[in-house]
């Protein structure tokens, strides 16, 4: 693994045991001890998750806003300075580039927060759809990203942030004083857990990490990333998101300001709709034994209509869930098909997502 | 390195399968270093009773939250028996592999084939060489 990049955090995850592996060219640990554990934490109690090798890419200038409205699906221009929201970069053809959060830094700094396996395919797209006078920088190797999610997670971040409350609402961010660094602590997540997300420099990274884990919060691999985005019904881009996708096939509808229009993809997205979407994502369960799995085929009969982009055990529902793209008349709740598991059909039926929905006190 | 129990009076493939002989009957497993590696198991396909394989032929799939991974047959022979508990709780395979996780009873088609398996000693350098 000696060519891959690591974080300010790898040497801690490596001294704590965990299992390193590839991912977006980043050694980084996938568990530490067990998957199913650090998946309960982030619904029980606080996991602390490094996800560094996630990407910041800023926009800054009189046209910045302007710019990033233009580039992203979710409205810019009415996010107040210390708000955040999700949305898609999209193409001409209304395919999705990526899916990031936009946080509005200040009246004219803007920046997007991104995938690891796409920041230079979204810098380089950024950077050609930005006007001249702004300025565009990829500051992914000058931030650390942490993040501690779980019903825990606000006492163990008070605990390092001293007396005064933190005061950042759901989707809010602002700069506090954490364990002596400055760092960003935004109300965001990937989980379906309440949490939030840590940007700040990579030397203040290991001390940050250090003192979460003192404060109780408990570090979780990209494994029970994974699975909780997964009960969360969150799209990870590469399964359930790519190039070709719309944002509508994938869900995503109160993420596009479809009515507004004026931004990049706009019009595709609006004529694809138009046409009828082909497939659309839907939300899964087994019914029969087994674990489906991305690239599985989904059958209706004997003919493969589907494919499933995310499937896994639910460790806090006890269930076999997934996520897959449909025809459209199978991608309502209550639809049936099988899935192939390694060719063998196995039923599932479509249910409500999320799957995982927090209570309101957690 | 980590620690791994590897008991003595068993024999083991390089694909990480147990073996004990008892008579006729050799029952066979996934190893301690298996289980730690794949991590939390959450589901077991094991083949059906009567059925035979190859040595070498993948007899059945272990999952773990994250992986998917091919059962070898350490051996050639007869299905006799299959762990009919692993359907409900595939976890025993993490908390007891050596127990409760068993996997299938064989009937060897071939005897001299559990003497060619490793012993505990040389299946112990075999992991060693293959981590860190």
């Amino acid at each position: 693994m000696s060519d891959l990049l690591e974080t300010p955090l790898t040497a801690l995850h490596r001294d704590a045991g965990a299992r390193m592996v590839p991912f977006a060219g980043y050694a980084m640990p996938v568990q530490y001890h067990s998957i199913i554990d650090e998946h309960r934490s982030a619904r029980e109690g606080a996991a602390l998750f490094d996800v560094s090798h996630m990407g910041q890419v800023h926009l800054r200038g009189p046209s910045a806003i302007a710019d990033a409205e233009r580039l992203v699906t979710c409205p810019v221009a009415s996010l107040a300075v210390g708000q955040v929201r999700y949305g898609c970069l999209c193409n001409d053809d209304g395919g999705v580039v990526d899916d990031v959060t936009v946080y509005r830094l200040a009246d004219d700094v803007i920046f997007f927060c991104v995938n690891a396996a796409n920041i230079a395919k979204d810098a380089a797209w950024i950077r050609d759809h930005a006007s001249p006078d702004t300025i565009v920088e990829d500051r992914s190797d000058a931030t650390a990203l942490i993040a501690i999610q779980g019903p825990e997670a606000m006492t163990a971040l008070q605990g390092l942030a001293g007396e005064g409350a933190l005061g950042i609402r759901r989707f809010r961010f602002a700069t506090r004083e954490l364990a002596g660094h400055e760092v960003l602590v935004s109300n965001t997540g990937y989980t379906g857990s309440a949490g939030f997300e840590l940007y700040c420099a990579p030397e203040a990274a290991p001390t940050l990490w250090s003192g979460l884990c003192k404060a109780g919060g408990s570090p979780a691999g990209l494994g029970a990333r994974d699975t909780l985005r997964l009960e969360a019904a969150l799209p990870l881009y590469g399964h359930e998101l790519d190039d070709t996708t719309s944002p509508l096939e994938a869900r995503l509808d109160r993420f596009v300001k479809l009515e507004q229009g004026g931004f990049i993809g706009a019009e595709a997205i609006a004529r694809r709709r138009e046409a009828g979407h082909p497939r659309l994502l839907a939300g899964f369960q087994l019914l029969g034994r087994g674990i489906a799995r991305a690239d599985h085929p989904i059958a209706e009969g004997d003919r493969e209509v589907g494919i499933v982009t995310s499937g896994a055990p639910s460790p806090t529902l006890g269930k076999s869930i997934g996520l897959g793209y449909v025809p459209p008349a199978l991608a309502e709740p209550g639809a049936r098909f099988d899935v192939l598991v390694r060719g063998r059909p196995v039923a599932a039926q479509v249910v409500k997502t999320p799957f995982y929905r927090k209570t309101r006190s957690a | 390195m980590a620690n791994y129990d590897f008991p003595q009076d068993l024999r083991y493939s390089r694909e990480d399968e147990w073996v004990r002989t008892e008579g006729e009957r050799v029952t066979i497993g996934v190893t301690d270093y298996a289980q730690q590696q794949l991590g939390d198991i959450v589901f077991v396909e094991l083949p059906e009773v009567g059925r035979t394989f190859e040595k070498g032929e993948p007899f059945g799939v272990i999952e773990s939250v994250k992986a998917v991974s091919d059962l070898f047959a350490p051996i050639s022979g007869e299905v006799k028996e299959i762990n009919p508990a692993l359907a409900e709780a595939p976890e025993s395979v993490n908390e007891d592999c050596y127990g409760e996780g068993w996997m299938i009873v064989i009937v060897p088609a071939d005897s001299t084939e559990v003497s060619a398996l490793l012993d505990a000693g040389a299946y112990a350098q075999h992991v060693e060489s293959r981590t860190d």
